[in-house]
């Protein structure tokens, strides 16, 4: 197969670091709602029809959206494969807690309405709130950490050794960064049900907890930022950089210095991405608190999308520096897979995201409309 | 057997594979027997059909959300478990992953939740439509990852790169279309098939029993036993396909579940039952069906099946050219631009059993120093146990040939007898619903175990690919899992149970009745209660 000579390793590389930055973004837009939506059903929802109609706004779509979190995954497996065997055996622990987390979700959302108790059904609205909670956050942690550095280190054969412990990732900042992931997302979800939801009880509490969770957001990524800028070294790489070798992190060159704002002095374009995701966010808070529902929803989405591209142009070429060997970090550079396997997996992609896109449209499209308490004693198929 | 982290990572990945194979058998089966009902009820407006469709569709979401969650475990332990693997052949293993996720399980389920709360929303045939794309797409899932464990059997279309250490994708197509992958594909579709339509069938004949929706119960069982026939046969010969591929890739995985020690003439004769002896390399008490082994994994009068003890010093010579092809990757590692040509011309040689110096890592450091006593002991070891496999492949093919015997009972009889089933069979029915899923087990089982000790066959120990761990991490994370699977376990089948109770929605000869009735009134059109109907 010499097809994939087409397109330049180089190339490739650049655009699997894109599609990264996109699924992970089409995970918070999607999933993130459905996990706002989780954190938030015990304080908008109070009788069960009540939570019945907050976990139906989501009931038909989150098994869809929860797939931007697998393909995630597998997407980061075949095209970054030193990142997925260093990052989720580094985070052990917090993944187990994270995968145990999402794991109550499908469950909660199937079988809580399938027996009338109402200790079961409170007991599966508090698995719901900590599937949508504690992701979250965690994830939010781990992006601080990636951050910070790992401490990780990988030895002649590339086998990637790891020094630190659970407790190490609860770092001031990670811990910061959680912050924000959960509070954006639980004004994701506030904006989700504000479209979705017709019933005003629950929609004034929504618009409150809403309103001051996109404040926090607002307020924690602006701290993160003076942090970043006073606080924490950056890497930098240095001497040759080859950007179409052989993916061994290894042969490339790293330092700790400086700090990771510089990325701004070196393409000031890339600003855009914070500014999106302060403005995204504010509007949206603004919509939250004034109406203007399906605005508010959008606004949240670029607010999101500004603030995770602002992670990834900030760390570039990085994805995931090692705080305690340097030279082991994964960068776009050296931690990819093949020219030929980047070139299917494009083709692959080429294929069939515009397709999920095209029937995820449809199907919303069908679902489109208000949830209220009625259709809760009408509809025989609802959750 | 020392008890290390190697084998609490096996034990893991066992437990929380065998988890979830509990739920994806069913759902693969299931959602298609569910898409031909449905097609019936569209094809001929039959309301009896759609009741069967919300029935048995009910039962499969109360499956389907726990086949999701516990798949989700699946998409990231290679990470965290098995990092080194997850770096040596990710190139490869993580593509196909990758695709099923693009292109299955999107589609499986966004639709599965359009399926549950469309009925009002769509159009009959919209409705059908969204039921088939989410069969399909859990069936092509089940393509796309067995696509992935076809060539942890069979690792073909990729080779080994020095300056990365890791295997690379050389031939997309190749791992495609191998033909591991293939035959494996249609097996474990063919036997979640299977376990559907016991499944169905079991809970008919349970309302059959009990004298309830007796005609929700017939008309399931005539839909069960039909397809489920065509999937008892197609299990049990791709099964046989499998095997016969395995005489060309995995040669000693087969003399093991064989229990073949020595290498007999041909054809060899298939020991129909008896107790293998690892130590002394011998089965005890065996009764053998002479020609049989020789023509069902040969297809031929002539042909030899090599034995475990000639597979051994097979496997010695390649650890010989294994030791060979590391020297050669050491000397290309440490200067990487000059290196001599007739140096990376002997790994290029030697270079496909690379694997097997690796072997040698857990007697030593570096397998260039190893002993002869080593070489032996390392070879000593590319021999799964056998006993397990020996019995846990026979147990599966009893099974198999068993649920040929079932659907065909039910076949005849719901298709052309008289609908009418004696108690005994009924009871059968009701007993045999779980045995496909011990089938299934089994087979995974022997498809895992048998290809120890290596991850992917002949290119990298399962020694060598795990996470750099502490065994504290992983026993509380296997624990967690198993405590929490088996919470989850229970409360499904709790579920499963109160709702095969309960039965359909709406009773069907309630239906027929109201049906009958509005016909009449269709009838006679007078606006007058025709006589005889009863009083709404």
């Amino acid at each position: 197969m010499i097809l994939h000579q087409l397109i330049d390793y180089e190339i490739l590389r650049l655009i699997w670091w894109l599609l990264l930055g996109v699924l992970l973004i089409g995970f918070a837009l999607t999933d993130g709602f459905d996990m706002g939506v989780g954190a938030l059903l015990p304080f908008v929802a109070k009788s069960d029809t009540e939570r019945r109609v907050v976990i139906n706004t989501v009931g038909p779509v989150w098994e869809g959206n929860q797939v931007w979190f697998i393909l995630g995954g597998g997407a980061i497996f075949a095209a970054w494969p030193p990142l997925y065997a260093v990052s989720f055996s580094g985070f052990y622990l917090a993944m187990f807690v994270v995968l145990a987390a999402l794991i109550l979700r499908p469950v909660g959302f199937k079988y809580r309405s399938k027996r009338p108790s109402a200790r079961w059904r409170s007991g599966w609205d508090w698995a719901l709130f900590i599937g949508g909670a504690v992701p979250a956050l965690l994830f939010g942690v781990a992006v601080g950490n990636v951050m910070l550095g790992a401490p990780f280190r990988l030895n002649d054969n590339l086998f990637s050794l790891y020094e630190g412990t659970f407790f190490q990732l609860l770092h001031p900042f990670a811990l910061l960064a959680g912050v924000v992931s959960l509070a954006m997302l639980v004004a994701h979800g506030a904006t989700w049900l504000a479209v979705k939801v017709d019933s005003p009880d629950i929609l004034a509490r929504a618009r409150r907890i809403g309103f001051w969770a996109g404040v926090v957001a607002i307020a924690g990524y602006a701290l993160a930022g003076l942090w970043l800028a006073f606080g924490i070294t950056g890497f930098q790489m240095v001497g040759q950089v080859v950007t179409d070798g052989p993916s061994n992190p290894l042969m490339s060159a790293v330092v700790r210095e400086g700090s990771w704002l510089n990325a701004y002095n070196v393409r000031p374009w890339a600003m855009i991405a914070p500014v999106m995701g302060f403005v995204g966010m504010a509007l949206a808070v603004r919509g939250l608190a004034r109406g203007g529902e399906v605005s508010a929803l959008l606004w949240s989405k670029l607010g999101i999308t500004g603030v995770i591209s602002s992670v990834g142009l900030t760390m570039f070429p990085f994805i995931m520096p090692s705080s305690i060997d340097p030279k082991s970090s994964l960068t776009v550079w050296d931690a990819s897979s093949s020219h030929l396997t980047l070139f299917i997996m494009l083709v692959c992609t080429a294929i069939f995201m515009p397709l999920i896109l095209i029937y995820t449209a449809w199907v919303y499209k069908v679902l489109w409309g208000k949830v209220d308490e009625d259709e809760m004693i009408t509809n025989k198929n609802a959750y | 057997m020392e008890f290390g982290i190697v084998e609490l990572s096996r034990l893991q990945f066992a437990m929380t594979a065998m988890y979830h194979f509990l739920f994806v058998p069913l759902t693969l089966g299931l959602s298609l027997l569910i898409a031909i009902m449905e097609t019936v009820y569209v094809m001929t407006g039959r309301v009896i059909w759609r009741q069967m469709t919300k029935f048995w569709g009910t039962l499969f979401g109360i499956n389907f959300v726990l086949g999701v969650a516990t798949g989700i475990t699946m998409e990231f332990q290679f990470g965290m478990n098995w990092s080194y693997y997850s770096h040596y052949v990710g190139d490869v293993f993580g593509a196909p992953l990758a695709i099923e996720g693009l292109m299955a399980f999107f589609l499986e389920a966004t639709f599965v939740g359009l399926w549950f709360f469309g009925w009002d929303k769509l159009s009959k045939v919209q409705h059908l439509v969204v039921g088939w794309l989410v069969a399909i797409g859990s069936n092509f899932s089940a393509l796309w990852i067995l696509i992935a464990n076809g060539w942890m059997q069979n690792p073909v279309g990729a080779e080994f790169n020095p300056m990365t250490m890791r295997m690379e994708m050389t031939d997309f197509f190749a791992v495609l279309f191998n033909e591991v992958a293939q035959a494996k594909f249609v097996h474990t579709v063919s036997s979640g098939y299977v376990t559907a339509s016991v499944f169905v069938l079991g809970v008919s004949a349970w309302y059959l029993l009990k004298d309830r929706h007796i005609e929700l119960a017939r008309r399931s069982i005539a839909v069960a036993s039909s397809f489920g026939l065509a999937a008892a046969l197609s299990v049990v010969l791709l099964g046989d396909e499998s095997g016969y591929s395995a005489t060309h890739t995995q040669r000693m995985k087969l003399a093991a579940m064989e229990g073949m020690w020595e290498t007999h003439d041909a054809p060899a004769a298939f020991t129909l039952v008896g107790l293998p002896d690892q130590e002394a390399r011998e089965n005890h008490y065996a009764i053998h069906i002479p020609y049989a082994m020789g023509l069902i994994a040969t297809r031929s009068l002539t042909k030899e099946i090599p034995g475990i003890n000639d597979l051994v010093l097979e496997s010695q010579d390649r650890i010989r050219n294994g030791i060979i092809a590391y020297d050669a990757l050491m000397t290309i590692r440490t200067d990487r631009e000059a290196t001599a040509p007739d140096v990376l011309e002997t790994f290029e040689v030697h270079g496909a059993d690379l694997g097997y110096a690796f072997l040698l890592l857990k007697y030593t450091d570096d397998p260039r120093n190893a002993t002869e006593a080593q070489i032996l002991q390392a070879a000593d070891d590319t021999v799964p146990t056998v006993w397990p496999l020996f019995w846990a492949f026979r147990l599966m093919v009893v099974l198999g040939f068993a649920f040929i015997g079932v659907m065909l009972f039910f076949f005849i009889r719901s298709n052309f007898g008289s609908r009418d089933y004696p108690r005994w069979a009924l009871w059968g029915a009701v007993a045999a619903i779980p045995t496909p899923w011990l089938a299934a087990e089994m087979g995974w089982f022997v498809a895992e175990f048998g290809r120890q000790p290596w991850t992917v066959d002949g290119v990298l120990p399962t020694a060598m690919s795990v996470s750099h761990l502490s065994m504290t991490s992983v026993a509380l994370t296997l624990m967690g899992f198993v405590a929490f699977y088996t919470v989850l376990l229970v409360i499904e089948m709790s579920l499963m149970l109160k709702y095969i109770r309960k039965g359909p929605e709406q009773d069907v000869e309630e239906t027929e009745i109201a049906m009958a009735r509005h016909a009449h009134r269709l009838r006679t059109h007078d606006g007058n209660v025709p006589l005889g109907t009863p009083a709404e």
